[in-house]
């Protein structure tokens, strides 16, 4: 359970400081990067990366979504379509960018265990 | 067999080759985990069809997520080659009143803030301009981009450069847009880019004077695309030439002109080019080009200060066009130490397009003439060159490369004649080797227009306005004038060739000469008129003379209703105020539902109707003739007339072949005086119809379909029936665009409301000193959908509400101004 929370932690970190000058796709090299320092087992090795990434965006969105009254998510939310609710938006973003993380952290996992072992 | 081997061997081996399977299951797992990876990554960053890329346009750091902005309407912002400090007041309306310390300043400040809150629209316009959609939504538009390129687009747009080009003080100013336009784009990171690049998932290009001149372009063709030489000439081949002129007369058996009919002409000493005696090619194609919507009108007058209630003269206007978001308008305040100017502006082109400054006030309607005419071009056998005066001319070619997005270009080769593009030939609509058609326009003659509107931003007078008039070649408008000193004027100005009698509405054969353009009407001949006895101007797309004007003009379209319930309003009584004014932009009389439903109930044998005909013809017969919002009348007038003009025209349903049929007017005229007309009856059936069957017919046809719609969507009052939408600029996107916009009025009446097109900026202006003014649009002031200035002033707007529009005379923020932005020049 420690080394789950912690490998969330980091891959949260990872991500967060990435964005700060690489694209969208960082979130996957956080992943792998968390593989790496805090190895998992299992399931977990998908779920935790994806809970992670899931929470930063799904958070981060709705923090720049909540200062203009969710204007362009509802809109967003017609488009895509999700019957104009910002929210499932927010959880789609999330799904995205944790689908993205988890698999990342398969590869993360498969790549350590082929240099370490 | 002597193999033997030791357990301790035996369990090495062992080892070593499960170690080997390990490596080799993780050396898979690895692999087809990175694949994933890739894909997965691959799949969320490109555009599948018109799906965006879905993790690029998501992510929170530069996705959608980072649109969720309101605008910036403070700080200190630096802008490389401004000689001096500009500042930028924002009002509510989020308005910014741009105080320059000269013309360059002022145009590249425009340029800036233009793209700051429309630069998607401004690009996407041109693109659309220049034929280029297929670059951004791939082959999809090709067919369209192939259709502006060989309409003249392009080619339209480099004639006007170059015109511009030749007055080095326009050059400048539209080079210091451009740049100002390239300097807000420079400092734009890939997050920062309006939601519809991410959306297709493109970038903004650099700015340049071209695509100022494409956008004026746009407008031409949106203005003066449009002509019905190919299938006037089709009807004329199907019907003959009696009947043609039943249908389509040169005027109608009424006219309430623009210059009002008893002006006096004698002051022009040159006529009107002789008939050659030339006849019409009966020829034409199939499929014309899409012309521009032939319902885009605007309305506008002026009242002298003494038929002004306040005694200062007043002014006017409401362009109709397409309801979009964002709006074609943006509204500013542009101001140096030399002038000061307010009013709607159209992004990507300079200065203030239907505004006011101190000294006068402006507005354009479309004055809608026939400037599209079409040639028969017989080519030689290698298609080198045309036949023209028995001879064989040579034929330009002009390469249009057409980037596809994800596939190889598209090369399409237009010839060029002296009388313009080619647009039909066996490449496109047309299936002759030997033969196309050329298009001549007033689009294409070089005309410095933007000219006009740097000029009258700074007019004092009507001489002013007079002078600066004279560069607008195309597309023709009809320009209101009032000033402070109380002079008001109207000017039917563009260049409009002189042409002979009938020359134009039918394809002419290009091999003649004498079919060509023989001059230009001489721009003091225009049709205009100052000062007025009747104390009034006014225009709404109505015929701009009567035959007493010694210059060919026929109807080709003109709008034969909102002119006389202005007309009418104006004669009515003594004196106007704005509060009048603000009504007649809102008036939603339905004069034609008037000159006809009361005639067709009168007719009805009520007797064999049905219980829907029953309800359907009572609330008809109590109905006003007003298009308000809450009655059933409208509706019902809109649903009856829709299958009756179908049934009387049922003769134009030709297969494969363009025709127009008859106007409005002409068709109620028709109806009224020649109901046992051979054109009334049905041809699929074998009794003789006349109109009075037709109205029965139709009525019961009518009913059935409103009660169809009824179980479909609810109530039949007319805003639903009606449905006013603004849509976004991308074909209506649903979660861009406002639906269901609570309005009254419609087609033909002085509230232009209809469906998708509309008062799209409404005006009105007291030239007090310094003017007071009044305006509003369907939209808002920023181009970004997750702005709450997107759609902001749609309610207002509907409900016939205006904004006063805060004229600052100088640069010191009053208590209207919410922000303050200043410009300084990059050290």
């Amino acid at each position: 359970m420690r080394h789950n929370l912690l490998h969330f932690s980091i891959t949260i970190v990872l991500a967060f400081l990435f964005a700060l000058f690489l694209p969208w796709w960082s979130v996957m090299l956080a992943a792998i990067g968390a593989a790496f320092l805090v190895p998992l087992k299992k399931a977990t090795v998908f779920f935790i990366p994806f809970l992670g990434i899931f929470l930063l965006w799904f958070l981060w969105s709705y923090y720049l979504s909540a200062s203009n009254n969710f204007i362009m998510a509802k809109r967003i939310a017609v488009l895509l379509p999700l019957e104009g609710n910002p929210y499932l938006l927010m959880v789609v973003t999330g799904i995205i960018g944790g689908l993205a993380a988890g698999i990342a952290g398969i590869f993360g996992t498969q790549l350590r265990r082929l240099i370490k072992e | 067999m002597s193999l033997h081997l030791e357990p301790y061997q035996i369990a090495y081996k062992f080892l070593i080759f499960k170690f080997s399977i390990l490596l080799f299951m993780n050396a898979i797992k690895l692999i087809a985990s990175f694949l994933l990876m890739l894909s997965v990554g691959y799949g969320l960053n490109v555009k599948f069809g018109s799906v965006p890329p879905i993790g690029k346009f998501l992510n929170p750091y530069t996705g959608i997520w980072q649109n969720e902005t309101d605008e910036t309407t403070t700080g200190t912002l630096s802008i490389p080659n401004l000689k001096d400090k500009v500042t930028v007041h924002y009002d509510a309306q989020l308005i910014p009143h741009v105080f320059a310390q000269n013309e360059n300043d002022l145009y590249r400040a425009q340029g800036y803030l233009t793209a700051k809150h429309r630069l998607w629209q401004m690009e996407f316009q041109t693109f659309a301009a220049s034929g280029r959609l297929s670059e951004i939504i791939g082959e999809a538009a090709l067919n369209y981009d192939r259709q502006e390129r060989r309409r003249g687009m392009v080619y339209g747009a480099e004639q006007t450069l170059k015109k511009m080009s030749e007055d080095p003080t326009t050059l400048a100013q539209v080079q210091a847009y451009a740049d100002g336009v390239n300097s807000y784009i420079a400092h734009l990171k890939p997050e920062d880019y309006p939601v519809e690049y991410k959306l297709l998932d493109y970038q903004p290009e650099a700015w340049t004077p071209k695509k100022t001149a494409l956008l004026l372009m746009y407008m031409t063709k949106m203005l003066a695309g449009g002509d019905n030489d190919m299938e006037n000439t089709n009807a004329l081949r199907l019907f003959g030439k009696a009947r043609f002129d039943l249908l389509f007369p040169d005027f109608y058996n009424y006219t309430e002109p623009i210059i009002p009919k008893d002006h006096d002409w004698s002051f022009i000493n040159v006529l009107q080019t002789p008939h050659p005696n030339t006849e019409p090619v009966l020829e034409a194609v199939a499929e014309t080009i899409t012309k521009p919507d032939p319902n885009y009108g605007s309305n506008n007058w002026a009242v002298s200060k003494e038929k002004s209630a306040t005694g200062h003269a007043i002014l006017a206007n409401d362009p109709h066009l397409g309801l979009n978001l964002p709006n074609i308008w943006f509204v500013m305040q542009l101001s140096t130490p030399n002038h000061n100017v307010f009013g709607a502006t159209l992004p990507g082109a300079l200065g203030i397009i239907s505004g006011f400054n101190e000294h006068i006030s402006w507005g354009e309607t479309n004055a809608t003439r026939d400037v599209i005419d079409w040639y028969k071009i017989e080519f030689n056998t290698n298609r080198t060159h045309y036949k023209y005066n028995k001879e064989w001319k040579p034929l330009k070619k002009r390469v249009e490369h057409i980037k596809i997005r994800g596939q190889e270009a598209y090369r399409d080769t237009v010839l060029y004649t002296h009388h313009g593009p080619v647009v039909y030939d066996k490449n496109f609509k047309s299936d002759n080797n030997l033969s196309g058609y050329a298009m001549q326009w007033t689009g294409f003659i070089p005309g410095n227009g933007q000219k006009t509107f740097t000029e009258m931003n700074k007019a004092k007078n009507y001489d002013d306005y007079k002078k600066a008039l004279k560069h607008w070649v195309a597309p023709a408008q009809n320009f209101v004038f009032a000033s402070t000193e109380g002079d008001i004027a109207l000017w039917v100005q563009g260049q409009f060739p002189n042409k002979w009698e009938g020359q134009g509405k039918f394809v002419m054969d290009g091999s003649q000469p004498e079919n060509d353009w023989q001059s230009f009407i001489p721009q003091k001949f225009n049709a205009h008129v100052k000062n007025p006895k009747r104390g009034f101007v006014s225009s709404a797309n109505q015929t701009p003379v009567d035959e007493a004007y010694p210059f060919y003009v026929f109807n080709d379209g003109y709008e034969t209703y909102r002119n006389r319930v202005i007309n009418n309003y104006f004669n009515s009584k003594a004196q106007f105020s704005v509060d009048d004014f603000k009504d007649l932009q809102n008036n939603n009389y339905n004069l034609k539902a008037s000159e006809l439903m009361p005639y067709m109930l009168s007719l009805m044998d009520t007797t064999r109707f049905n219980s829907d005909e029953k309800e359907i013809y009572q609330l008809a017969k109590h109905w006003d003739y007003n298009n308000a919002m809450d009655e059933f009348g409208p509706s019902i007038w809109k649903a009856w007339w829709d299958v009756l003009y179908d049934m009387v025209w049922d003769e134009f349903e030709v297969e494969n072949m363009a025709l127009t049929t008859p106007f409005t007017y002409q068709t109620i005229a028709l109806l009224k005086n020649n109901g046992d007309d051979d054109f009334m009856d049905l041809i699929n059936t074998p009794e003789k119809e006349t109109a009075k069957d037709l109205f029965r017919l139709s009525f019961s046809e009518a009913v059935k379909n409103l009660n169809t719609w009824k179980t479909k969507h609810g109530s039949l009052k007319w805003v639903n029936y009606k449905g006013t939408f603004a849509g976004h600029l991308l074909q209506a996107l649903p979660a861009f665009s406002r639906f269901n916009i609570p309005i009254g009025g419609g087609k033909n009446i002085v509230n232009a409301t209809a469906e998708n097109w509309g008062p799209s900026w409404r005006m009105i202006v007291e030239m007090t000193s310094p003017p007071t003014a009044l305006g509003i649009y369907p939209g808002g002031q920023s181009g970004n959908p997750g702005s709450q200035f997107y759609d902001n002033f749609i309610d207002k707007w509907a409900a016939g509400d205006y904004y006063q529009l805060h004229f600052l005379p100088n640069d010191t923020a009053t208590k209207a101004i919410i922000g303050t932005q200043t410009l300084t020049p990059l050290k």
